[in-house]
């Protein structure tokens, strides 16, 4: 820098100086003060002063703390006492009756998972039940090179990444996945599940404001909880009330300090199956100056043309979403989650998401498989379309042709969610319990047949919440999983004998 | 350079040769590293990151490729006059019949390759002697920790007033400047910036500066060896640029600890057979279609190992107790935890609604006291009584190598009835006589302790998770957990890594190794501990615990050792605040079985070295490493005095030399 730019520089600032000085009166050391540490921003000066008025009053208050107040004076051995009167609630509470039948009838796998599985009562099943929706799981080709990444690396990398337990496979991944998404970067998290309920308060905190939709899954619900933040819920895959409760928040914080704001939804709804309008998404987003995170974790691998999501399926810029997660466990058949999006944001990550930064990396063969599988997904888009050609073939056996159950999933989404008509619940006066019983025989009757499906599950309560505390639960419901390891007929063989037994078991009903 | 203005060492020239007993070695090594800094310099002054780095990146996986075919490995020309010393490991999974042929004749080219490339992940064991049982004897004492002169803390405080100081004139004139710069800290276009400038200020102005301490990528298996992939910065640790070669570094950085990172050895071809079999996932959440033979073998052994009734199984740690707290605790009950917990175990807790109380790290008063207050007192306004008391504590700490004072817990549990969750992320497999962590090493019954929780991550050289309980517990815990319910199912292959290695310390395969693997990382830790407390260290955590965190205090000195130890083809990791309170900036050791002795003497070299250029040897004696008075042949022994000890700053030849016979007593 040369003498003259520094000259320049240092009459700008004392320029700048003055005219911060004439615009507020006061001590020349706090204004220095201020001007050092809150930089620019006379508003959040004023705040911050505020606030340590406050303090001041408070800590000259007269010293009667709310702590203390409410703490009961005990001696000693009234202390023993009530130590030996107290006697605490078992760990757990007992199993219900439900819960029993849950361990009981949970399926185990003998050897390989695959279209066709063997369940350990040894009976050999149409497996209808997991995310292998392209058999990536037999593929040859895969685990050879999961065995080259084995005898390379090892399992486990035993650390993590930022105590060397970055790879260079870690790397590799990350890089391809961006390279498929259009997006500048992209972070590999060991685990797609805890991905995004650690994405989310590594961004937004207490004072920010996430409007979510109602239908959001597990995960992702826990990531806002942990995040403090002021959470906005709009109905359902609704755009307008999206719009409506957008409109709502920006006016009520127009007065206040700009906090980040976020949309938070899934591509593909975890617990109801159906697909978001993004494009109508991101022209809110945009309007209301929103961030917005996007689930892709059922959407990656299984929507567009290569399995980029619902970027692709949607003809929409992959940019224009600020954070996208996906699962590379799921559809993938490798392991781990991942979150796309800018440097920025993917840098931020790497050291204040706690899942990734205090968790040991994702095994390199695990790591490998992720990066061939959508090597694959882009080289042969057939593997798409074949999926999609199963998809078709099941619904037509379940969703126009059965009188009692429909599917809320999109038709292009591999996992079918069959619900029970609006018109069955009714005539037959069904409860929550009932509908997921009746669906529970479903399940039994059709393993019994030789098909293997599931149902949706709920999501757990909060252990000590209150009965009147209504969280949102999704409606019960079937849960076929279409993979394209099977044949036509073999799906639509599967498809008949699920249908048959849904009519078995809700006629049986009166 | 701003980097340089902080790190006044950098700029040194490497020192020249290790020490006389790793010179052999070491040459070979050091060559790959002269060539990755000359080539370092042809790059040099190169634009900021572009596609080169995918072809550096390309590049680097090739050459690693071809280095483990060729397997160069600097062992090799060590360790083949030694080879009838081999057959004391059974631990790289060599085949038996080399150990009957190497007496007289040399192994084939082709053989040589391979046992070095075996002995590069796992070492051989230079002598039966270096052998110890991990197990507890006497009183639980709480380590005593050094405190170095007042001189080192005061300039410790002035070294981050003057960071602080510095980062604040340089926003402040940044700012006005260099507004690209920090247009991501300002709202713009009507968007809040996504960091906030407080918070983002430590990341920036810090951790920036030392950020090629960090997240340093490597390659092939994380054994007793590492390889890195060299990189460089040309700005200022913002991004860097990978130089396409690598350097093959001693490894006391990962969570290795009884040696099962390896790509062979029976671990590795039976995860071989499974991948054939199973395939590398089950796609498929544990309570759909995800649970297979597998799961529920590897839950039985775990089971079986940890000496509870029954275990469940995660794909992730973290995530193991992120899910586990909301099951068992919620609104109306109370976790007490340690101060230093993980934070997993802090994120499990928060998402379980139950008010959480912190007590002070190991301090069993503090806690007692605690729950005479909560007991008493009840919940807050209500005053209804507590529905449960959790006391969660880690049975090995990671950032401080201490040990939870188990036997204490379990008489304040006798006496007020709350419940204990022990995570043994680190102790299982590290800790006790039988690898069973810490209960078995304080010789505790498992069933004193509620829940046991561990990660496969550690050291069964796999990944992911386990909780083990009574089957009431765990038969609850299967209907309720979310990672049950909605998370992926652990890999085939990681599954059968945590079955074989779990088989192989209990004796089950290939007897004899477990056993080796576990007192090899007892003798290797206290070997370590002892000699660089004997150099003058500050070493925290107990004796037999495999972390062992060396105080540096100065911030400035964090990236100087993390340097000086990579130039002596060393990696270690540095922590400082806010993993750590504000002056206990450290390096951090794993030992692991992996190592041999004279990898813990080449690295006890390199610490001496290190300690002289960086001013890091301030211990006062108070912590041990004193000589002993019954060892007269060091003379320090004679000047000893019995009231106030000496600082002990032992000769690198005398730790040596006394460091196999006085790790089998009682460290002082
Ligand atoms: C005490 C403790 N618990 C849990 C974990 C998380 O384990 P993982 O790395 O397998 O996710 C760690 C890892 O660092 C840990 O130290």
């Amino acid at each position: 820098m040369d003498l003259n730019e520094a000259q320049v520089r240092v009459l700008s600032l004392i320029h700048d100086a003055n005219e911060k000085f004439h615009k507020i009166p006061g001590s020349a050391i706090i204004l220095r003060y201020i001007k050092s540490s809150y930089q620019n921003d006379p508003v959040r000066s004023v705040f911050e002063l505020f606030l340590f008025l406050f303090a001041v009053h408070y800590v000259l208050a007269p010293a009667y703390s709310t702590q203390k107040n409410k703490e009961v004076s005990l001696t000693e051995e009234e202390i023993d006492e009530l130590i030996d009167d107290w006697t605490p609630e078992p760990l757990v509470a007992p199993l219900t009756p439900e819960e029993e039948m849950e361990n009981e009838k949970r399926p185990v796998i003998v050897g390989p998972t695959g279209p066709k599985s063997k369940l350990s009562n040894g009976r050999t099943v149409t497996n209808l039940a997991s995310y292998n929706f392209h058999n990536f799981v037999a593929n040859e080709t895969l685990k050879e090179k999961a065995i080259q990444a084995l005898r390379t690396y090892g399992v486990g990398p035993c650390g993590p990444p930022g105590f060397y337990g970055t790879q260079d496979v870690h790397m590799k991944a990350e890089a391809n996945i961006a390279a498929h998404l259009g997006t500048a970067a992209c972070i590999v998290y060991a685990q797609s599940f805890s991905t995004i309920s650690s994405v989310i308060p590594s961004f937004s905190k207490r004072g920010d404001i996430i409007v979510a939709d109602k239908a959001v899954n597990f995960a992702i619900r826990k990531g806002i909880q942990i995040s403090r933040s002021t959470v906005r819920w709009f109905e359902h895959n609704d755009m307008e009330d999206l719009e409506r409760v957008l409109k709502r928040v920006v006016k009520e914080q127009a007065k206040k300090p700009l906090t980040r704001r976020f949309i938070i939804t899934e591509a593909l709804f975890e617990n109801v199956g159906d697909i978001v309008d993004l494009p109508k998404l991101i022209e809110l987003k945009l309007k209301y100056k929103f961030r917005l995170i996007l689930d892709e974790t059922w959407s990656y691998g299984v929507l567009g043309r290569t399995g980029r999501g619902l970027t692709e399926a949607q003809n929409v810029d992959a940019t224009n979403v600020d954070m996208i997660i996906g699962s590379l466990s799921g559809p993938l058949c490798a392991a781990g989650g991942f979150c796309a999006g800018n440097e920025e944001v993917v840098e931020h990550q790497r050291i204040s998401s706690s899942s990734y930064t205090f968790s040991a990396a994702l095994p390199a063969l695990l790591a490998t498989t992720a990066s061939e599988t959508i090597q694959m997904l882009q080289d042969q888009p057939e593997i798409l379309t074949s999926l999609r050609e199963s998809i078709k073939v099941m619904r037509a056996q379940l969703d126009p042709r059965s009188d009692w159950v429909m599917c809320t999933s999109s038709p292009e989404n591999p996992i079918m969610l069959l619900v029970w008509k609006p018109e069955v619940v009714a005539s037959k006066n069904l409860s929550v319990a009932d509908q997921n019983q009746l669906f529970q025989d479903v399940v039994d009757e059709c393993i019994a047949n030789g098909v293997l499906i599931t149902r949706l599950k709920a999501m757990p309560k909060a252990i000590g919440a209150s009965a009147n505390e209504k969280e949102w639960q999704p409606t019960p419901a079937l849960k076929v999983c279409v993979t394209s390891g099977l044949t036509k007929k073999e799906t639509e063989k599967a498809g008949v004998i699920i249908r048959h037994a849904i009519t078995k078991i809700i006629t049986r009903r009166k | 350079m701003p980097t340089r203005t902080m790190n006044p060492f950098a700029t040194s020239n490497p020192s020249p040769a290790l020490d006389a007993i790793n010179e052999k070695t070491d040459t070979q090594r050091r060559q790959s590293f002269t060539k990755g800094n000359k080539l370092a310099s042809l790059f040099g002054g190169g634009s900021p990151r572009t596609r080169s780095e995918a072809a550096a990146l390309q590049a680097a996986i090739l050459a690693q490729q071809q280095a483990l075919q060729r397997s160069p490995s600097p062992q090799l020309n060590s360790t083949s006059p030694l080879l009838p010393t081999i057959n004391l490991t059974t631990a790289t999974g060599e085949k038996q019949p080399s150990e009957t042929r190497t007496l007289l004749q040399p192994p084939s080219p082709e053989e040589a390759r391979k046992i070095a490339k075996a002995h590069a992940q796992f070492g051989p064991l230079g002598s039966p002697k270096h052998r110890y049982v991990s197990k507890h004897v006497g009183e639980f004492a709480e380590p005593i920790e050094d405190t170095p002169p007042m001189y080192f803390l005061i300039t410790t405080y002035i070294s981050y007033l003057i960071l602080i100081v510095f980062g604040h004139v340089r926003d402040f004139f940044g700012k006005r400047f260099r507004k690209q710069h920090y247009s991501h800290l300002a709202e713009q276009d009507g968007y809040a910036p996504l960091n906030s400038d407080f918070d983002n200020f430590y990341t920036r102005r810090l951790k920036m500066r030392i950020n090629d301490c960090f997240s340093r990528p490597t390659t092939g298996v994380p054994g007793r060896f590492i390889t890195l992939l060299d990189r460089k910065s040309d700005d200022g640790n913002n991004t860097f640029k990978l130089l396409g070669t690598t350097t093959e570094t001693l490894n006391m950085s990962s969570y290795n600890y009884l040696g099962f990172a390896q790509s062979e050895g029976p671990c590795a071809d039976a995860t071989e057979v499974i991948i054939k079999k199973y395939g590398v996932s089950v796609a498929s959440p544990r309570s759909d279609s995800g649970t297979s033979d597998l799961t529920l073998e590897v839950e039985d052994l775990v089971a079986k190992f940890v000496g509870k009734p029954a275990s469940m199984v995660f794909s992730m740690g973290f995530v193991t107790n992120a899910t586990a707290f909301p099951t068992l605790v919620g609104k109306g009950s109370l976790i007490i935890s340690d101060q230093y917990n993980h934070a997993s175990i802090r994120y499990g807790a928060r998402l379980s609604g139950a008010m959480i109380q912190m007590f002070k790290h190991n301090d069993m008063r503090d806690l007692e006291s605690r729950l005479r207050k909560m007991i008493a007192q009840g919940q807050p306004r209500t005053h209804r009584p507590w529905k449960k008391i959790l006391v969660v504590v880690e049975g090995l700490y990671s950032m401080e190598g201490t040990m939870c004072n188990l036997p204490a817990l379990i008489e304040l549990k006798k006496k007020y009835k709350f419940n204990l969750f022990v995570d043994e992320a680190h102790s299982v497999g590290a800790l006790g006589p039988r690898g069973r962590g810490v209960c078995d090493y304080f010789g505790v019954d498992p069933s004193e302790v509620d829940i046991l929780m561990g990660t496969l991550t550690k050291s069964f050289g796999a990944n992911g998770g386990y909780i083990a309980a009574e089957k009431s517990i765990i038969d609850k815990l299967r209907t309720q957990n979310a990672a049950m319910l909605f998370g992926e199912s652990p890999s085939p292959a990681v599954l059968v890594q945590i079955a074989s290695s779990l088989r192989i310390i209990t004796g089950e395969l290939v007897p004899g190794e477990g056993e080796e693997r576990l007192q090899r990382l007892a003798f290797n830790s206290r070997y370590l501990r002892l000699g660089l407390k004997r150099l003058g260290f500050i070493v925290y955590g107990h004796d037999d615990s495999p972390i062992i965190p060396v105080l540096l205090y100065n911030p400035a000195k964090m990236p100087a050792f993390s340097h000086e130890m990579l130039k002596r083809k060393i990696s270690v990791v540095v922590v400082g605040y806010p993993a750590t309170p504000l002056v206990e900036s450290r390096a951090r050791f794993c030992v692991s079985a992996a190592h041999t002795k004279d990898d813990l003497d080449r690295m006890l070299a390199a610490c001496d070295e290190v300690g002289d250029l960086l001013q890091l040897k301030f211990s006062s004696g108070i912590a041990g490493g004193a000589a002993p008075e019954d060892l007269p042949r060091n003379e320090y022994a004679m000047e000893r005095s019995r009231s106030k000890p000496n600082p002990p700053r032992w000769r690198l030849q005398d730790v040596l030399r006394a460091g196999v016979e006085d790790v089998q007593l009682p460290l002082r």
